[in-house]
This record gives structure tokens, C-alpha cells and sequence, in this order.
């Protein structure tokens, strides 16, 4: 287990394990299940995005033909404990997630749950929400954080007030939270600038945009045991989640993953799963729930708007001398925007004498909002990679030798006060300066390249996972750990070589949450980091007692040995003074049935380690027809730093998907708003990048090892998503000229903005012929 | 999705008699479905009974003579018109327009009857049948007619069929002699979007070079695809140089009557016209030996 | 009040297709898609519902030789036609050179747009067998894939085209 011993699979671009299931279209996702006797249930949705319910009437509906049962909020049990908190990424209280879940006496967002249906078929189930009579009396629609925080604005929750470093205040608010960090003063710090910058942008919305809508089968047995088959990336946090909304125990309620078509942090939550147990419950039956795409849109929990200003101040030779960031997050309909990650992650590649965010969790009649993909960061790294880009401009440096300037290194202070330890800031510039895009000069008109930096912090949480030894010497790795970034291939290779076993040896099943040990969901780039510690553990463990059990086999009437007596490598284990005295792991292994000594089990588990800090890079060239304003990407490489690489096909897949989900964010996708009701809910209008749209896109890998964990493993899944739209505004910025400050930035408002700059300077031509 | 019955004649007449035995049914013609369906599963269209036009060998005919010119049957799918050497040679444009309609696999089903019919003013076949003024041709039980394409939209999403009438086919005159054609939409990715604002331009040059005919049609600019007779005037009778593409496209904006919506402001969409109309036409002419760009 | 059709719960209308070399007779609701008719009609899951208006290309089928979004196909007008499915691209327990290039070359993450893509590459092939890189997006641009950023889905087709998968 040192670091030292060359790997046989660790760091080898092997195939996915799970990858032939998906290609002969038999994995089996959230909507492919079907049980005997299965009912189809469907949700009636507010049409309105902030209206009181006055009263619901089902009694037309319970008497149609085939419906089985209704269910409202009234069905919900009472709220005991409204302080606890649930997510994993985005911490939810368990009051807001119950009126999250199905709207009490206010709904809250266009799209809201209201009433469930379950009936024998699909259409019936339609047929029955039509017949449901909901009275709404309407309320005036909070559109975007900026009008919440009026003092006069409408508010969504009576009992909201806001949560900030200061005293309790006197009045209800819709700013949830405050937070302030940083250290430093700042005064000084521009007082000490040759160059001060100071710029305001804007994000929208926009969603993970995963490919398969949420779908659940729950089924509520004769003995009152749940069993829900669901699309989720936590089982356990789905159970938790189930458990405090339902009032039921843990062991009365197993959560069965299904293969997950995509998340990206948006299937941490439970969704559709309470209303299917109230449903199955009711009527006795299994009861299926799937989402279509509109309800994905709008009653899932999308991205944070996000509304930044940022200062930033450098002396000539492109020190800075101070940050500063005031960021203001829209959460949707309940507190809970990512305001951590993004304050965390803004200035983060950085170190300054003087830095401070303040940050505002603000809520407004949106859909709530989930984690996507470095939540918070993105629109972060917008805001702080575009204002940097523009002092670089200002100061007339160029901008990978500005950020090189700036690099933080190990001991270096994120804004939150957290020092950091090894990191690969340099290393990733290091690796720019060398690049060939970076040392091919881009020719041709209205062409520019962009370079932006991209961080995450890394979650850690709690892992676990079992490393059962079969009496015929294979291995199985039993955890409860959702595989939705190709985890159980990487957690194969690493106790494959953990245990110094032949891959094929091994396999590896992702079980419920009544046959697996605890563990957290899968998110925030922590999976393959904090498993590779628990496998770490439990490997150490499986070897520990095949020591013994060895020792106990080889042992002689006149010597007894003892586990220490053992040595292990490469599938053999013998006796350290007599090397002759060898036993093969298999036969090892076989004792287990003869000789009573029980199974070979290990169990790993992790809840504190080091954060394992995650940074990426991006360089994209574009070009830009300044008569339609459409941006085309000419060449794209990411670079991050993965601190070690378990499987570089899996790494670069992380690094390309989130590479594109950034693109999407950057030139094409929003949710498109008319008060308060989503004007694009489809994948038409809601435009995913399609292949067409991109070039290839080319990955460059640095190791800096993390300082913890066996391996030094880094998350890779967050960064990747992070810098793409700064890097893009910088490269149309250098194309044709115009600061692009506000996403996306669609071919209609690069036009617009070409057009002004081209006023201006036309103004500015006359203004001159005139003097 | 709602309810409904399925039907699919063989025969023409048979899709007549179940148009006349409507009696307050709505029948709703099934082309490709790439419209229709989902307007069914959404709720925002209703049908009682569904009639699937693709047996009707009428509707299925793709034809040429070069005196009588190009028939497409309205269930012809888009591949099967953009294949088709024919089209390609006599009239890119409706090439062009057919290729651009959604993915291969909406292009394997979707029918250039059902773009009209559905009749969005975003329809991307429209454009290159109104710059060879095709005539659509109506039929139902009550008998045929013959309407110009031009006049056969009237409004977003409306026609002159009436309830038991079909759209049977388009007729295209044989095109000009030393004619080209070509269609360009804006959207904001490179496929898979609907028109921000799409033009198509014809031109004809005489033995001189002069312009002998120049049409322009333009879609998602208007309630309904519409010609751009202001900018066909400029260029007809002149020789083509770059300041008159220019004033074409210009011209082309009087056409136009556009709304803002989630894909396109006015103000953006005029500017489309301007740039499109001008790189329309220049690709025509580059088709007929004439480099403007 | 409602005007949902109540009335019209009950018809039927009967199908008979060939599905991966298999006849099937079956009884369908008019207005069943046919991805829904093979997902639960006939159990054939590997097709997938990403949107069901045709933007995403997951339940790409071949319907008689030509990709479809069997979405946008309703199970009646499959009377009489050849379906070709995910399921049915193995042929006699051999992998097809594409479902072996997407493994190789990690051309999946979470694979549910995978059998869409797959199909979309296979009608490609079977039209063009060596397409540009250009020509490969365009023969994909009506299937989304939000994990892969495509590029491991592009060299894996082009691979295939080479020959260099068989
Ligand atoms: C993903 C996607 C992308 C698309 N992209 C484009 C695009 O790029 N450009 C574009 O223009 N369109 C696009 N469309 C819209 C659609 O594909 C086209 O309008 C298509 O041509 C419609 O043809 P269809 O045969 O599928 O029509 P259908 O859906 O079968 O019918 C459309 C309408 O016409 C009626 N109808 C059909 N045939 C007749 C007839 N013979 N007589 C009377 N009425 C009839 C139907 O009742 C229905 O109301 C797209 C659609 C999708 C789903
Ligand atoms: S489900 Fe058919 S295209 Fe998306
Ligand atoms: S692999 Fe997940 S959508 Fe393509």
C-alpha cells in the first residue's frame, strides 16, 4: 500500500467494468424497472410560480376508474425536528425539504409539486390530475435575487430571517444567509495598486442537464418495509432524507440504486421517491415515477444565478495587492445557494495580501436549487478569471505570466482562512507555458484565445466499502457507493493492486442500503479520493487477517507462527525466516471453509482527511462573426491537476464532459424567464452543446500528489467545469474586442455588444474630428 | 399522452371518406409526426382520430419533367428530397431547406408537407419553395385546387385548408435558365436549433450578365414566411456588385415584421436578414461564375 | 372540467413488427409511441427516454434501415416495418466493432445515451463508411451526450471507419 511499489493497474487507461452492460442496452436505469402489479404515478404541478393553495379537491379524480390513490402534503407526517439538515452538498433543512417536496399552504416555483396521482396506467393518471381541483390565490412573483432583497419586495417565507454574523434581525427577509471572509486590509491594499479593477457580472440558471429524468419505483411491502429502486448518487442520503420526511426507521426502509444516466450533482436530493412510498402506500402497490423533460426543467433543482462584483487591485509589476468579491446567489425557492463553494473557490489559485468575500444566499420563486458540478465555482471563476484577465490587459502583462506571478502555493491562505497544503496551482501554469496551443501563435481575423483558471476545495465526507475474500480467492468489493464517474473501475484498479491480485480476480457490487456499510453520497470530486483511503483500509485489513490465517496453516507442532511471522506479495504468502514455506493467496483463502476461522471480511472507512484541493486550467480559441455575433471554438485544452491518475481514460472523459457542460454555459444555455414561468423547457430551446458545436477537446494531466490519502489522489470531476466561460470571454474579449460580462454569451449579445463598442467608436472618431 | 385513434389509408379516396365522416371529429394528417406528436403529447394540440398520410402513393411521389418541373408528394420525408440528385442540380435551395431540418433522424421522417403544414413561421423548407414559387395542391372530398404557396399561410400555425381538406403535394415550376438558389438560416448552435431568422435567395442572370429574376423568401421573421419584393426589385435588371447585395439585404428588412421571443430580438433578427439575404445571394451567384466576396 | 377522452381508454390496435430479426405481434394503444411499445411492450429497455420530442436522440432507433427518434414514431405506423435496437447490435453473441470501440475507447460514462449513439454511428457507417470527422459530429448532432463532451464518442466511430476495431 506504499506509493513506492510500481502498480500494475493503477494509472492504466483500463476499460470501464460496467461499460459492456451499456452498450448492449441492459444496465438497468431509474425508469427500466417494472414489478408486478406496478401503478404509474404522476404529479400535478403549480402552474403559478408564487400562489396560495386555498384548497384541494380530489374527490372527481378518486372516483375516476383506475386511480388508486391521491396524495397532497396533508399526507406527510408531522414535522418533529425542522432543524435538521440534509444534502450532502447543498444543506437543506428538513422543514424546507418537506414544502420542497410537496407544497403546503404556498407554492412556491412554476412547477411545484402539489398532488400525486397513482393510477393503473399513464394516461389515467393524466386523465386524473385534470380532474384535481387546486384554488390558488395568486401572489406577486420574486423574479431574481436582486428584487428580493428590496426592503419592499414580497416575501416567500414568513419565518426566513436572515442568518449573518451579527444579531438576530427584527424582520423577516428573503436573504437567508451573509457570509463574510477574508483577512487583510483592503484600504490599503488599493492604496498600495497601480491598477484597480473593478467589474460587476452576471449568471443565469442553468441546469445539469443530465440525459435521464428522474425515475423511481417505491414499493411498501405488507410488513410496512420500503423498498424504492431509484436514480440516486446516495443511497444512504436518500434514506436519511426518506426517513426524517416519512417518519420511518432506517432498517424499514432500503434504498436500491439504480444505474444513474447522469447527475452532476443534481440527483443528490429526494424527489419523486416520498410522493411514490405515500403513493405505494396508500394503494398497496408498487408504484413507478417518471419525470419528463419539462419537469426536469423546471421541478428539479437546477444551478444558482449569480450576480458578482469583483475588485482586484496589482501593483506594475502584476503583484496584487487585494480581492475583494461581493457575491449574491440565488437559491430558488429555499435557502440554500451555493454561496461556501463559490466564495471558496473565486480567488482561490491566487494569494494577495488582502482578501474578502461577502456573499448573499438569497431566495426567490425559482426552482431550488442543487449542486452542479463545483457548485458555486463556475460562476465564480466568470467573475474572478475575466476581472483578473482585464488588469492583466490594464497592466499590460501577458495573462498566463500575471497568474504565474500570483500563483498560491503550499502555505498560502485561501480567502476562507484555510492554508493550504500541497497544490498544483504552478504546476498547471507550468504546464500551459509548455503546451504546443499555447506556443502556436493563433492567426486570422477576429480570432482570440482565452485562458482561465478553475478551483474546488474537494468534499470529503464519510466512505466506506467492503473487501469480502471468496474461498476460492477471488475478491469482491461490496459498497454502498454509487458509481456515477466510472468509480468502480478505478476502485477495482486500486485493490487490485492494493492486494497485488490480477484485475479479473476482482469485481465489485454496488448494493443497497440494507447490505452495504454507511457510506456518502457520491459528489463533489470526493469519491475516488476518499475510497481510495477506505479500500486503503479495508485491503490492509483483508491482509492482516489472510496473515493470520496463513500463519495458522503453516505453522508447525514445534512452531507456532504468528501473522508477523508472514510476509505477502504477489498472491503468495510465506514465512519471512523460511521463504521456502510458501502458501498461494487462493489456498489461503480456502481455509476459510475448513478451518472455521470465519470470512475474510475488511471493512475501510473514512471520515477525516486532508482536503485534497482541486485545480484546473483552460485555454480556447475562438473565432468570432462579428456581423451574427456566433462564437466558434477553434481549439480547447483543459489541464488540471489530479494529483495521481487511477485511469486516464476515466480522467479525461471527466475533463472533456466538464469541459463542454462549461461551453454550454458560457455561449448557449439559460433558463429564459417570464415572470417567474420557465419559457424554455425543452432540450430545443435549452441548447446542449451538441458535437457539432465543439472541436475536440484536448486534455493535458499534471500529478501533484494530494498531502493525504495512500495515493495521492485528487478529485477530478468538479474542475473541469470551472473555467470554461472565463476562458471564452477572455478569448472573444482578445477576438473582437468586447468584455462580455453577463452569461451566456449567445451570438445575439456578442452582436449587441460589438455593435456598442462599434458606436463608441465611431462617436469617439467624430468627437475627434471635431477637436 | 391524450387519447386517440389511429387510421392509415391506402387510397387517397379513402382519406377523403374519412374526412367527410369527420362529423365534428378533429382528424389530424400524421406525416413524419416530428410536429404533431409532440403537440399531442403536450396538450397543445388535440386529435380524435390520427390519419397517417404515408400509404397514399400520391403523397409519397417525388417527380420531375423538365417541362413540367418538381412535384414533391407532402409525405415525402426531407432525405429522400435532399438526396435527390434533381434537386440538387435544379434547385438548391430546397435542397438546402431540407437538409437543415433537424437531426438524420428527423430528417429520415419529417416531411416538407408537414413544415408547411404546420405552417411555423420558422419553416425551413418554405423559404426555397416561395423563391420557385411553388403552388401547394389541396385536396378532399369536396375536390382538388391549386393554391401559390405564398398565399396558402395565414397567420402562425394557420393555412387556408380547411378541416377536411390535406395538403396533397407542392408543384415547382422548372427553374429559370441560368439560375441558382440558396437558403441560410441563423441559429445560435450548428444544428438541432429552430431559425432565429432564415433567407432564401434565387437569382437569374441573363445572357449579359444582368439580373433577369431574383427572388427572396425569408422565415421566423414575420407571422408567416413571406418574399421580400422590395429587395427582388433592387436587384432585377442590375448587375450584381457587392454595394447592391448590400442594398438588397437592407431592402429585404421592409419584408419583415418579427417579434421578440426566447430565440431572437427584433432588432436581431433584422440584422440577420441584412447579413443572410447578402450571403445568399452571393453564394448563388458564385454558383454562376460570380465572385462578389 | 375535463374533456379528456375517457371513452377511447380501452382501444387497442394491433402491430406486427420485426424487432432485432424476431417477429412480434402486438396489441398497442394508438397513441403509444413506439419507444414506449418496446420499452413495455416488449421489454426492450436498452432505448431510452431523454426528452420525448426528439432533441436527444436516446431512443435513436433503426426503423427498416433509417435512424428514427421512436419517440416521434407512434407504435401503429411500426406495423410491418424491420426495428433494429440496441439489444439487437451483438449478432450471434459477437459484439458489434462499435459497441467494442465505445468500450475501448471510453466513448461512455454513464451510457444513457450510448445505444442512441450507437445506432446514429451505425446508420452512418452503413451510408458512409469513411466519414471526415466533420462529417461523424453532423451524423451525431441528434444525440446528446452531456457526459463525454463527445470527443472519445467521435474517435471511437472514426476508429471503426479505419478499420481499426473489428
Ligand atoms: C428535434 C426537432 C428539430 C426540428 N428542426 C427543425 C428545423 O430545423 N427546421 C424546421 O423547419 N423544422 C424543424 N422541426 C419541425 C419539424 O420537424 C418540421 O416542421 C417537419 O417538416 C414536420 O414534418 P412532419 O412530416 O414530421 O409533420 P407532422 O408532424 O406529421 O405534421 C405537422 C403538421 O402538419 C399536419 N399535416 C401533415 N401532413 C399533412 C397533410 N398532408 N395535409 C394537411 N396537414 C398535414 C399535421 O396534422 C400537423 O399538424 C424540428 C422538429 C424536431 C422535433
Ligand atoms: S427521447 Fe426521443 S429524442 Fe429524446
Ligand atoms: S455517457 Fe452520459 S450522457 Fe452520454
Amino acid at each position: 500500500m506504499t506509493t513506492t511499489t510500481p502498480f500494475r493497474y493503477i494509472g492504466k487507461p483500463i476499460p470501464k467494468a460496467d461499460a459492456l452492460e451499456r452498450v448492449t442496452g441492459t444496465a438497468r436505469f431509474g425508469a427500466d424497472l417494472k414489478l408486478p402489479g406496478m401503478l404509474h404515478g404522476k404529479v400535478l404541478r403549480s402552474p403559478h410560480p408564487h400562489a396560495y393553495i386555498r384548497r384541494i379537491d380530489a374527490s372527481r379524480a378518486l372516483a375516476l376508474e383506475g386511480v388508486k390513490a391521491v396524495v397532497t402534503a396533508q399526507d406527510l407526517p408531522p414535522l418533529e425536528d425542522a432543524r435538521a439538515a440534509f444534502g450532502g452538498e447543498l444543506m437543506i433543512d428538513l422543514d424546507h425539504l418537506r414544502r420542497l417536496t410537496i407544497a403546503h399552504e404556498k407554492a412556491l416555483f412554476e412547477g411545484h409539486a402539489v398532488a400525486a396521482v397513482a393510477a393503473t396506467s399513464p394516461e389515467i393518471a393524466e386523465a386524473a390530475l385534470e380532474l384535481i381541483q387546486v384554488d390558488y390565490e395568486v401572489l406577486p412573483v420574486v423574479e431574481n435575487a436582486l428584487d428580493a432583497m428590496k426592503p419592499d419586495a414580497p416575501l416567500l417565507h414568513p419565518n426566513l430571517y436572515t442568518r449573518t454574523l451579527g444579531e438576530k434581525p427584527s424582520k423577516p427577509s428573503n436573504i437567508a444567509t451573509i457570509v463574510e471572509v477574508g483577512f487583510g486590509d483592503l484600504e490599503k491594499a488599493w492604496a498600495a495598486a497601480d491598477v484597480v479593477v473593478e467589474q460587476s457580472f452576471e449568471t443565469q440558471m442553468v441546469h445539469q442537464g443530465y440525459l435521464e429524468p428522474q425515475a423511481c419505483v417505491a414499493w411498501v411491502d405488507a410488513d410496512g418495509r420500503i423498498h424504492v429502486w431509484t436514480t440516486t448518487q446516495g443511497t444512504f442520503n436518500a434514506q436519511r432524507m426518506l426517513s426524517a420526511l416519512l417518519k420511518v426507521p432506517l432498517h424499514m426502509l432500503n434504498v436500491i440504486p439504480a444505474e444513474v444516466g447522469g447527475a452532476f450533482g443534481g440527483k443528490i436530493y429526494v424527489i419523486l421517491e416520498p410522493l411514490a412510498i405515500l403513493l405505494s402506500r396508500k394503494a398497496g402497490r408498487p408504484v413507478k415515477m417518471v419525470m419528463d423533460r419539462a419537469e426536469v426543467f423546471r421541478a428539479t433543482g437546477p444551478a444558482s444565478p449569480a450576480y458578482i462584483t469583483v475588485k482586484a487591485g496589482a501593483k506594475r509589476d502584476g503583484t496584487l495587492t487585494g480581492l475583494y468579491a461581493k457575491i449574491v446567489m440565488d437559491a430558488g425557492a429555499f435557502p440554500g445557494a451555493p454561496v461556501q463553494g463559490a466564495t471558496w473557490c473565486i480567488f482561490a489559485p491566487y494569494k494577495a495580501p488582502a482578501m474578502k468575500v461577502e456573499a448573499y444566499d438569497v431566495v426567490t420563486n425559482k426552482p431550488r436549487v442543487q449542486a452542479y458540478r463545483a457548485p458555486g465555482a463556475t460562476a465564480a471563476a466568470f467573475a474572478s478569471e475575466s476581472t483578473l484577465d482585464m488588469l492583466a490587459e490594464r497592466l499590460g502583462l501577458d495573462p498566463l505570466e500575471f497568474r504565474l506571478r500570483n500563483a498560491a502555493q503550499e502555505g498560502d491562505q485561501n480567502v476562507t482562512g484555510q492554508t493550504y497544503g500541497r497544490i498544483g496551482v504552478k504546476a498547471i501554469l507550468e504546464a500551459i507555458r509548455k503546451h504546443p496551443h499555447w506556443n502556436t501563435p493563433l492567426q486570422g481575423k477576429n480570432r482570440g484565445r482565452g485562458l482561465a483558471m478553475g478551483a474546488w476545495m474537494g468534499a470529503i465526507l464519510t466512505s466506506s466499502s467492503q473487501v469480502v475474500v471468496n474461498v476460492d480467492g477471488t475478491v469482491q468489493i461490496v459498497t454502498g457507493q454509487v458509481d456515477i464517474t466510472g468509480t468502480r473501475t478505478s476502485m477495482l484498479q486500486m485493490v487490485a493492486d492494493m492486494l497485488q491480485l490480477p484485475l479479473d480476480h476482482i469485481s465489485i457490487r454496488v448494493g443497497d442500503t440494507n447490505c452495504t456499510p454507511y457510506t456518502d453520497l457520491s459528489a463533489g470530486s470526493r469519491t475516488t479520493f476518499t475510497q481510495s483511503a477506505a479500500l486503503a483500509r479495508a485491503c490492509q485489513s483483508v491482509i492482516a487477517q489472510m496473515k493470520a490465517q496463513a500463519a495458522d496453516a503453516l505453522s508447525k507442532p514445534d512452531r507456532r507462527l504468528t501473522p508477523e511471522d508472514i510476509e505477502y506479495a504477489d498472491g503468495k504468502f510465506w514465512v519471512k525466516s523460511d521463504p521456502e514455506q510458501v502458501l498461494p493467496w487462493r489456498q489461503v483463502a480456502g481455509l476459510t471453509r475448513t478451518r472455521g476461522t470465519g470470512p475474510i471480511v475488511g471493512t475501510g472507512t473514512v471520515t477525516r482527511l486532508q482536503p485534497a484541493n482541486e485545480f484546473s486550467a483552460q485555454l480556447c480559441d475562438v473565432e468570432v462573426d462579428p456581423e451574427t455575433g456566433k462564437v466558434k471554438i477553434l481549439r480547447f485544452t483543459a489541464f488540471q491537476d489530479a494529483g495521481r491518475v487511477i485511469n486516464p481514460i476515466q480522467v479525461e472523459g471527466q475533463m472533456q464532459g466538464g469541459a463542454v457542460q462549461g461551453i454550454g454555459w458560457g455561449l448557449f444555455e439559460y433558463y429564459a424567464w417570464d415572470k417567474g414561468k420557465l419559457r424554455n423547457p425543452t432540450l430545443l430551446d435549452y441548447r446542449e452543446p451538441t458535437a457539432l458545436d465543439l472541436p475536440m477537446i484536448d486534455t493535458c494531466i499534471v500529478e501533484v500528489p494530494a498531502p493525504d490519502g495512500p495515493l495521492g489522489v485528487r478529485g477530478v470531476g468538479e474542475p473541469p467545469i470551472v473555467p470554461g466561460p472565463a476562458a471564452l470571454a477572455n478569448a472573444i474579449y482578445r477576438a473582437v474586442g468586447v468584455r462580455l460580462t453577463k452569461l451566456p454569451m449567445t451570438p445575439e449579445t456578442v452582436f449587441w455588444a460589438i455593435q456598442e463598442k462599434k458606436q463608441a467608436e465611431h462617436l469617439q472618431a467624430v468627437a475627434g474630428d471635431g477637436a | 399522452m391524450r387519447p386517440f385513434e389511429y387510421v392509415a389509408p391506402k387510397r387517397l379516396r379513402e382519406a377523403y371518406a374519412i374526412l367527410a365522416q369527420a362529423d365534428g371529429r378533429t382528424v389530424r394528417p400524421l406525416a413524419g409526426g416530428t410536429d404533431l406528436i409532440d403537440q399531442l403529447r403536450v396538450g397543445r394540440k388535440r386529435a380524435d382520430l390520427v390519419m397517417d398520410v404515408k400509404h397514399i402513393p400520391e403523397l409519397m411521389r417525388l417527380e420531375w419533367g423538365p417541362r413540367k418541373g418538381l412535384y414533391i408528394g407532402a409525405g415525402v420525408p426531407c432525405y429522400r428530397v435532399y438526396k435527390d440528385p434533381v434537386v440538387a442540380q435544379h434547385y438548391p435551395a430546397i435542397r438546402d431547406g431540407a437538409m437543415l431540418v433537424g437531426s438524420w433522424q428527423i430528417q429520415h421522417r419529417a416531411s416538407l408537407g408537414g413544415n408547411i403544414c404546420n405552417a411555423a413561421p420558422s419553416a425551413d423548407t418554405v423559404p426555397p419553395l416561395l423563391v420557385y414559387e411553388a403552388i401547394a395542391h389541396i385536396g378532399g372530398p369536396r375536390g382538388e385546387r391549386e393554391v401559390p404557396l405564398e398565399r396558402f399561410f395565414t397567420g402562425p400555425g394557420q393555412t387556408v385548408l380547411a378541416p377536411d381538406e390535406i395538403l396533397l403535394g407542392v408543384r415547382v415550376p422548372p427553374p429559370p435558365p441560368r439560375s441558382s438558389s440558396h437558403y441560410l438560416r441563423f441559429i445560435p448552435r450548428e444544428e438541432m436549433d429552430i431559425a432565429v431568422a432564415g433567407v432564401a435567395s434565387l437569382v437569374a442572370l441573363d445572357s449579359r450578365g444582368v439580373v433577369a429574376r431574383a427572388r427572396i423568401a425569408l422565415s421566423a421573421v414575420a407571422p408567416t414566411p413571406v418574399r421580400a419584393r422590395d429587395a427582388e426589385a433592387v436587384l432585377e435588371g442590375q448587375r450584381p456588385t457587392p454595394a447592391l447585395l448590400v442594398e438588397a439585404g437592407e431592402k429585404a428588412v421592409l419584408a419583415t415584421n418579427p417579434i421578440t421571443d426566447v430565440r431572437g430580438s427584433i432588432a436581431y433578427r433584422k440584422e440577420l436578414v441584412k447579413v443572410l439575404t447578402r450571403r445568399t445571394l452571393s453564394k448563388a451567384l458564385a454558383d454562376l461564375g460570380i465572385t462578389l466576396e | 372540467m375535463t374533456t379528456f377522452p375517457l371513452d377511447k381508454l380501452s382501444l387497442r390496435t394491433q402491430v406486427r413488427m420485426k424487432v432485432n430479426g424476431e417477429p412480434h405481434v402486438l396489441l398497442v394503444k394508438p397513441w403509444q409511441t413506439l419507444l414506449e411499445a418496446l420499452r413495455e411492450e416488449l421489454g426492450l429497455t436498452g432505448t431510452k427516454e431523454g426528452c420525448g420530442n426528439g432533441n436527444c436522440g436516446c431512443c435513436t432507433i433503426l426503423m427498416n434501415g433509417k435512424t428514427v427518434n421512436s419517440c416521434l414514431v407512434l407504435a401503429p405506423e411500426a406495423d410491418g416495418a424491420e426495428i433494429l435496437t440496441v439489444e439487437g447490435l451483438a449478432q450471434n453473441g459477437r459484439l458489434d466493432p462499435l459497441q467494442k470501440a465505445f468500450i475501448q475507447y471510453g466513448a461512455l460514462q454513464c451510457g444513457f445515451c450510448t445505444p442512441g449513439f450507437l445506432l446514429s454511428a451505425k446508420y452512418l457507417l452503413q451510408e458512409n463508411p469513411n466519414p471526415t470527422e466533420h462529417q461523424v459530429r453532423l451524423a451525431i448532432a441528434g444525440n446528446l451526450c452531456r457526459c463525454t463532451g463527445y470527443d472519445k464518442i467521435v474517435r471511437a466511430i472514426l476508429a471503426v471507419a479505419r478499420g481499426e476495431v473489428q
